[in-house]
């Protein structure tokens, strides 16, 4: 484990990636912990974190004590491998498959590591942060209003 | 003519080289290295060959993605031996229309309107479920006024009787019950006319924001709803009259679909489908938000396990949410319906004009013609939007589906960072296969009736 982050009321354990399914198997599996449930995974893209670009996300529920948790495992760019958890939650097998299309981040041992939301022969991983929204002008009464991703940004 | 025939040139004996390389998915036949396949549409069967002795058979059926019963744009890919289904795949993606990759590019308070389209019978639970992931990244989640948070409970659960009744509609429909299509339907236009009358849209109607609702609920439409409400409970009976302890209505759906509290557990499957099997979990109950702790009502659980305890527990649902709905309208105290802290909440006190739009001519008036200062506060808010403070949270609401789930993750600027939903459809279809295999071909309608799946929220 590298860190544990309690905000909002919320806690996060990063976990390496070599630790995660030995991780998930025993929130699942001790009786203290009993986390039955996860709600599945998320990809974030931080291009600027270098080394640790992209992030999955599993957010945790226990029906049992009524608690939630959220893990957080990070993988370069260079080497986007993180091992499936599909064994331990199978709930995780279309979202790992997602994550894959959109982050095109390769979980090792996903029983079907294939796109799901995006065709089959699509180039790229739409939520990355390099890749562009798209979009045209469009007019209204004369004025040209830019796609979204080329208008005026206040962050 | 006669003399003609001879000359002509038979175009069928036209080849070129390497023509038999060219796979064409829509022709009769092709080799693969498994054998012939060959692809038919109905009505040529007899054109097909029976296998070569020893070799085996197998029947692969795609249902969908514009088949009436596959609830939308789902695709079904059955493998068959005659009317048994061996293998069940389920094909999504049809309706993937990039909601959170947008939302990327608008402010928080622009997001709602993209959340509302994702899971569109229920708007209200997008809604609240990312407007309260925004609010506990702002903190302001204790300084929601008490009106607004009442008007958000009972928008939200009369979306719940609506979101049910067309589960039952084109459930019943799907099964050949078309009264209980007519009649879901024709209940479901009264919570609409509700809907419009408060928000202005039927749909997508984007009336929960960060900080508070877009608009207040007047005493003459509070008036309205309450005359609306014997009507639809009136109504409702007709529906359960028509389908429980129907014995066509049970021999469709007793024992079909089945899916035991282990298979719920591992497949993280939430919502009726998980109450079906007598587990009485609800996000209400379990981890209140919106004060449903104040509330009263029953967590509805069945224990068969089977399409037709989901049905049950749809209709007792539908009377909780009625319930709730009288409490929520006995609350209603006047008061603000958007947070005081001017950062965040909306400029203006908006009431439906009119024209059905949001309007307020006081405030229109106050900054056009009074205040300087409101009126450059007013567009900054507008146009630049609040900063977020960065981090990141889950937040959760029960949808009539399941768990809606949001991820929300600010870097603290103006604009999300990213926004992921975890949507209960997208989760429990991939409970189809679970339910499905080895069962008859219109049990897969059966079970995916019951699974409740909306593609708008499964692909979003």
């Amino acid at each position: 484990m590298e860190k544990v982050v309690v905000y909002r009321g919320e806690i996060t354990f990063f976990v390496r990636r070599e630790h995660l399914v030995a991780f998930v198997a025993a929130l699942r599996d001790e009786p203290a912990l009993r986390f039955e449930m996860c709600m599945g995974v998320n990809g974030v893209h931080y291009p600027g974190d270098v080394g640790r670009e992209l992030h999955a996300v599993y957010p945790f529920q226990s029906i049992t004590h009524n608690r939630r948790l959220r893990v957080e495992v990070t993988c370069p760019d260079a080497d986007p491998h993180i091992p499936s958890i599909t064994k331990v939650y199978p709930a995780n097998d279309w979202h790992e498959r997602e994550t894959y299309d959109f982050f095109g981040i390769i979980f090792d041992g996903h029983p079907s590591l294939t796109r799901i939301e995006m065709p089959d022969d699509w180039p790229g991983h739409p939520q990355r942060k390099d890749y562009p929204l798209g979009g045209i002008p469009v007019e209204y009464k004369g004025a040209e209003v830019p796609p979204p991703d080329q208008r005026r940004s206040y962050t | 003519m006669s003399d003609m025939t001879d000359e002509t040139v038979m175009t069928d004996d036209v080849s070129f080289e390497g023509a038999e390389e060219i796979i064409d998915p829509y022709a009769l036949s092709y080799e693969t290295t498994e054998g012939t396949v060959y692809t038919v549409s109905g009505g040529d069967w007899d054109t097909i060959e029976a296998p070569d002795e020893g070799q085996k058979e197998r029947i692969v059926v795609n249902m969908g993605p514009q088949h009436p019963s596959t609830h939308g744009v789902l695709r079904l890919i059955l493998e068959l031996e005659g009317e048994t289904v061996t293998e069940t795949r389920c094909g999504i993606g049809y309706l993937h229309t990039g909601i959170e990759k947008n939302m990327e590019f608008r402010t928080w308070t622009q997001g709602v309107t993209f959340a509302t389209r994702m899971d569109y019978l229920t708007p209200f639970y997008n809604e609240a479920a990312y407007c309260l992931g925004v609010e506990k990244l702002l903190d302001i989640t204790d300084e929601i006024p008490e009106r607004a948070t009442v008007i958000r409970v009972l928008m939200m659960e009369l979306n719940r009787i609506s979101s049910h009744l067309v589960a039952l509609a084109t459930g019943g429909m799907e099964l050949g019950a078309l009264t209980a299509m007519t009649f879901g339907f024709r209940e479901r236009e009264l919570i609409l006319d509700i809907f419009e009358m408060v928000t202005g849209l039927r749909m997508n109607s984007a009336y929960i924001r960060p900080g508070g609702v877009a608009q207040d609920i007047t005493d003459d439409q509070v008036q309205r709803i309450r005359e609306t409400l014997p009507l639809l409970k009136k109504r409702m009976k007709d529906t359960s009259d028509l389908l429980v302890d129907n014995a066509i209505w049970m021999g469709r759906t007793v024992g079909i679909g089945y899916l035991d509290l282990a298979g719920c557990m591992a497949l993280g499957v939430t919502g009726p489908i998980l109450r079906s099997t007598g587990l009485p979990h609800d996000l209400r109950k379990a981890q209140p938000y919106c004060g449903y702790e104040n509330y009263e009502f029953e967590v509805a659980t069945a224990d068969t396990c089977d399409v037709y305890g989901r049905f049950l527990i749809r209709i007792q649902e539908m009377h909780e949410s009625m319930k709730i709905v009288e409490q929520a309208l006995d609350r209603l105290q006047p008061g603000p319906v958007m947070i005081e802290d001017k950062r965040v909440g909306w400029p203006a006190r908006l009431s439906i004009g009119s024209d059905g739009q949001g309007n307020s001519p006081e405030h229109i008036k106050e900054i056009m013609t009074e205040s300087m200062e409101a009126l450059i506060h007013h567009f900054k808010l507008v146009t630049e939007g609040f900063s977020v403070p960065a981090g990141q949270v889950y937040a959760a609401v029960e949808s009539p589906r399941g768990e809606l789930g949001v991820h929300l993750v600010s870097d603290g600027g103006t604009r999300p960072y990213r926004a992921h939903f975890r949507d209960p459809s997208f989760n429990n279809l991939q409970s189809t296969a679970a339910m499905c295999d080895g069962s008859m071909v219109s049990d897969v309608v059966a079970a995916v009736a019951s699974i409740d799946p909306v593609m708008g929220g499964v692909d979003r």
